[in-house]
């Protein structure tokens, strides 16, 4: 597998000749783009789509370079300052406030003001503006929620469950019944701050939750306490699967597709490992997460994935079209389907490909999270309180006990980060 | 060349009366150059850096000791530098087993060649591989340690999900190839052991554990003082294996200083360059009074020559 | 010798020794062994939870073919040696002359300039980190095999002049006399006399820094980040998150990235020994 695909402007005249002349925007130079879209279905369909915009733009010349996930988090930091490309992909609110503040990421407030982004993209806008600007272009987001063994609750005479009351109710029958209710795998951490987003977002509401994130509220105040304390409810009975500290994500899923486990709390991207292990779309299923505290508004994760133009980009002229490209209604349904990333589009003129989960997740995005639209835990906090505290929740996972030492600890952080 | 006449020539010149006094200098520059560039200097870099807090995106900012301040609060680095203590004691025991091992292959039987080859093989692999292998070792679904803790009507335990246990867990993985290294060591040392010494040990009724302790052990001095010396570097840089076994989990119980330092710096959720500088200097500072001893008995061996 | 040697000891401890070195071998090296089962098993012994038993089936070929076609690995292995056969030469080469600059001339500083490699050899090199990857990304070496290549050649540096000097110090130091006598050059006192006689040490570091260089995992993921860059020991970690939970793959990728330095062992096993301890007890 090469890393690098360099397109050559000729090979690509000629695809474009032979697929009966597509017009040309009269874009020329070079135009470097970097993705972090290393698994093999995302960087097909980056390439596919990177090749259409190729076809439409002949002079251009287009050279791609993938490059690993997990490495791309750190590497950033240096092609930003040293080696800029001219589009680069990356994450939406918090995660992207350092770049912007150091000032190397272009403000592109002006593809904003154009009507075909303002109507269509409004949804998002929140989440790639930071002082009154946006920073870039949201090409794709996710619902997360629970996805669970529709044949094990159906043995077991379960059903959906909509309020906490009912969620608990239908976890004990499943550990009566010898499983557990919930997999997950908290080995890089994350995977608990999902969790808490969720129980503390039902708890005390989107803002608040905002509020704690963002350093604006204590860890040790009464409501996280409460949030803490329905999360304890849960970990007494001895609903979540033990040993999770050693799992990664993936490792936690064989335990829902054995059957050990009745439910993952998760993004989308948890639906496809778990058709290419076996179960089918009759054996999973996916609800919103259920009400905690009566009258509080829904809220959601929904993580959203970026595009921007580095402030040292050479073909910023290319490097806008190619965003509004992105973006545009046609592109944001076919890149997002099942057959691609399998994803939400962004732009409110596309549709959502026939798919369960995608139709459960817009759905319930566009209609039933009145109170907000999180981006996740560590993205909308800052990089290094999102550390320290997924740390203290995977410690209170497995040591409950541990809560007001941890709570001590992660409200020292936040006086610390927030000075 | 002709090398009478240029001989002759050279007797006087500058550079034959000098030759034997800037022949070294300039068969060092190369090496001095690269060293004091990539080694020497950075180390100064880290002193002053650990003054700094910088994200590595802007402008460094002067903070005085404030880094070193927030040592001193964080629990993190108590944690680490706890764990490098039990590093720095537990991995030790590679030295007796090292030597036990080497006793045991000091043979002539035939084919003794391979076996000793075999046993230092797990040396030669990369730690990555080691650490993979251990996790698979403890891992508790399937884990070949909690089959053999049922056999023994022991229950299971999740060694690396253990914060008690899991520093020791990955030392143990350490100690595999270190205790081979060792091995390596004594069986060199053993062959230069004298033999009329232990004949004479024999002579005077010395057997088994006291002609060891009393004969063998203190001429293995020097194979025993270079696998100290490797053994405290070992467990001081110990990283790939935390790394690739826990990521310093759970919830950081297994970090140590070198862990934590590329942690705040440079892992995903870090860029705090000074304070990772500052974790650096503390190690530095513990490493130094190794350095010194090591140094200084180099320096008595060389007086002594 | 120590302990007594078999033959003089009774038949029973004789016979019970033979059986005990097998046996011991094999508790030594299961880890191993295990890893070797993994790789040639099929993906369903691991749903069907046969972890430790014998293959169902033998997969060998399937698993180890998928290494080499279905990811990066072999570019991966490519960069190993693009990365650890220049830092052999180069670091030898270095210590070469320092150590004959060491070893033979004696001078004020001479002492004070083989502790500097010393110390800095037994310096905890997570020191050198941060402002190590900042030079590199300063003169736009980050993420190439060059950048990487020198910092490897400048530390091992330290650890090779201790070798080498220690090496040259044990040389019969009347040959450097005598040909100092007769007027050569000191320049070629070293190509033609000392050079000559280092070949040995040359051998056996050479093979030890192999092994160093393949293993390096930290400074690889501090310097690089990128299949374009990256050697295997970084790959393998890249690979198994491809294929987490894939342990037969797993198994076969570290297989195959820890061969080449297994290899070197034990073709130049002679040398690799005498270096580990020449160096070093000396």
């Amino acid at each position: 597998m090469r890393s690098i695909l360099k397109t050559s402007a000729a090979a690509i005249a000629v695809l474009a000749a032979t697929l009966g002349g597509a017009s040309a925007d009269g874009l020329t130079g070079n135009l470097k783009i970097f993705l972090d879209t290393s698994n093999p279905a995302p960087r097909a369909t980056m390439e596919e789509m990177i090749a259409q915009f190729g076809e439409k733009n002949p002079d251009l010349t287009i050279e791609t370079t993938v490059i690993d996930r997990e490495a791309y988090k750190t590497q950033i930091r240096n092609f930003l300052t040293a080696n800029a490309p001219d589009v680069a992909n990356w994450y939406a609110a918090n995660r992207m406030r350092p770049y912007v503040e150091a000032g190397l990421f272009e403000d592109v407030s002006d593809l904003w003001a154009e009507p075909a982004i303002a109507e269509n993209l409004a949804s998002t806008k929140g989440a790639l503006t930071i002082d009154g600007k946006q920073w870039g272009v949201p090409y794709t987001y996710y619902q997360w929620g629970v996805y669970y063994r529709k044949d094990i609750f159906d043995e077991l005479g379960l059903s959906e469950p909509a309020t906490w009351e009912e969620e608990k109710a239908n976890c004990q029958k499943i550990l009566d019944a010898g499983k557990k209710c919930y997999t997950i795998g908290t080995k890089f951490l994350w995977t608990a701050g999902g969790w808490f987003d969720y129980l503390n977002m039902r708890t005390n509401g989107f803002d608040f939750h905002m509020d704690l994130l963002t350093g604006k509220a204590s860890w040790q105040s009464d409501e996280v306490r409460k949030t803490f304390a329905n999360w304890r409810e849960l970990i007494d009975m001895g609903a979540f699967i033990d040993n999770h500290q050693t799992y990664s994500w993936q490792e936690a899923l064989p335990f829902m597709v054995k059957g050990d486990a009745a439910a993952y709390l998760m993004g989308n991207f948890a639906v496809a490992p778990l058709r290419d292990a076996g179960l089918t779309d009759d054996q999973i299923d996916f609800y919103q997460f259920v009400e905690i505290t009566p009258g509080v508004e829904k809220a959601e994760d929904a993580p959203t994935d970026t595009f921007h133009i580095p402030s040292k980009a050479q073909n910023k002229e290319a490097a806008r079209e190619f965003l509004k490209f992105v973006v545009s209604p046609e592109v944001q349904t076919w890149i997002n389907d099942g057959k691609h990333l399998g994803q939400l589009p962004v732009n409110a003129k596309s549709s959502v490909d026939n798919d369960k989960f995608l139709e459960q997740g817009f759905e319930m995005l566009s209609t039933n999270s009145p109170g907000g639209v999180a981006q996740f835990f560590d993205r909308d906090a800052p990089a290094e309180m999102a550390k320290i505290a997924m740390e203290g929740l995977q410690e209170f996972m497995v040591k409950p006990d541990n809560l007001d030492k941890i709570l001590a600890r992660l409200d020292r952080a936040r006086e610390r980060i927030n000075k | 060349m002709a090398q009478a006449s240029v001989a002759a020539s050279r007797q006087n010149s500058w550079w034959h009366r000098n030759q034997q006094r800037l022949t070294p200098w300039l068969f060092l520059a190369p090496g001095i150059l690269f060293f004091l560039f990539y080694v020497i200097f950075p180390i100064f870099q880290s002193f002053n850096l650990s003054l700094y807090e910088w994200d590595g995106l802007g402008q460094a900012e002067f903070v005085g000791t404030y880094n070193y301040e927030e040592l001193y609060w964080d629990e993190a680095f108590y944690t680490s530098l706890k764990n490098n203590v039990i590093w720095l004691v537990l991995y030790l025991a590679a030295i007796p087993a090292g030597l036990f091992i080497a006793l045991f292959l000091n043979q002539t039987v035939t084919g003794i060649r391979l076996y000793k080859s075999l046993f230092f093989f797990p040396f030669v692999i990369s730690q990555v591989v080691v650490g993979l292998v251990f996790t698979w070792f403890y891992d508790p679904t399937f884990g070949i340690l909690n089959v053999l803790l049922g056999a023994v009507g022991l229950p299971p335990m999740n060694v690396l999900g253990d914060e008690n246990w899991v520093t020791v867990g990955i030392i143990v993985a350490g100690l595999w190839p270190q205790t081979a290294y060792c091995m390596i060591l004594y069986l060199t040392g053993l062959n230069a052991v004298d033999p009329e010494q232990i004949e004479a040990g024999r002579l005077d009724g010395a057997k088994g554990w006291r002609m060891l302790w009393y004969i063998i052990v203190p001429q293995l001095r020097p194979a025993t003082f270079i696998a100290f010396v490797v053994t405290i570097i070992g467990a001081l840089r110990s990283f790939d294996l935390i790394s690739v076994m826990t990521n310093g989990g759970p919830f950081g119980a297994s970090r140590v200083l070198s862990f934590y330092m590329f942690e705040v710096a440079l892992s995903e959720y870090g860029f705090r360059m000074g304070y990772g500088a500052a974790i650096a200097v503390v190690l530095f500072m513990i490493m130094l009074a190794f350095i010194a001893y090591f140094l200084w008995s180099m320096y008595k061996e060389e007086r002594a020559r | 010798m120590f302990p007594t040697p078999i033959e003089r000891t009774s038949r029973t401890w004789r016979i019970s020794y033979q059986t005990l070195l097998p046996l011991a071998l094999i508790l030594w090296l299961l880890p191993l062994i295990a890893v070797a089962i993994f790789s040639v098993k099929p993906d369903s012994d691991f749903a069907n939870a046969n972890y430790w038993g014998w293959p169902s089936s033998f997969e060998g070929f399937t698993n180890y073919a998928l290494v080499f076609t279905g990811s990066d690995m072999p570019q991966y292995l490519l960069n190993s040696f693009k990365i650890t056969i220049p830092t052999v030469i180069g670091a030898v080469t270095l210590s070469c002359m320092t150590g004959f600059a060491l070893g033979v001339y004696k001078f004020k500083a001479n002492i004070w300039i083989f502790f500097m490699f010393v110390a800095g050899n037994f310096v905890p090199f997570q020191i050198l980190m941060v402002p190590v990857r900042d030079l590199t990304l300063q003169m736009g070496l980050y993420n190439t095999i060059t950048g990487l290549v020198l910092f490897h050649i400048a530390f091992q540096t330290g650890f090779c002049t201790l070798f080498m000097r220690n090496f040259i110090r044990a040389l019969p130091f009347e040959l450097i006399e005598a040909a100092r006598v007769e007027g050569v050059a000191e320049w070629r006192i070293f190509w033609y006399v000392v050079l000559p006689l280092m070949k040995p040490a040359i051998a056996a570091l050479s093979v030890l820094i192999f092994t160093f260089i393949w293993n390096d995992y930290f400074w690889a993921i501090v310097l690089t980040q990128g299949v374009e860059s990256q050697p295997v020991t970084a790959g393998i970690t890249s690979f198994n998150s491809q294929y987490r939970a894939a342990y037969h793959l797993m198994s076969a990728g570290s297989i195959v990235a820890a061969l080449p330095p297994v290899a070197m062992f034990f073709l130049m096993q002679r040398h690799f020994i005498a270096g580990l301890t020449l160096g070093a007890v000396k």
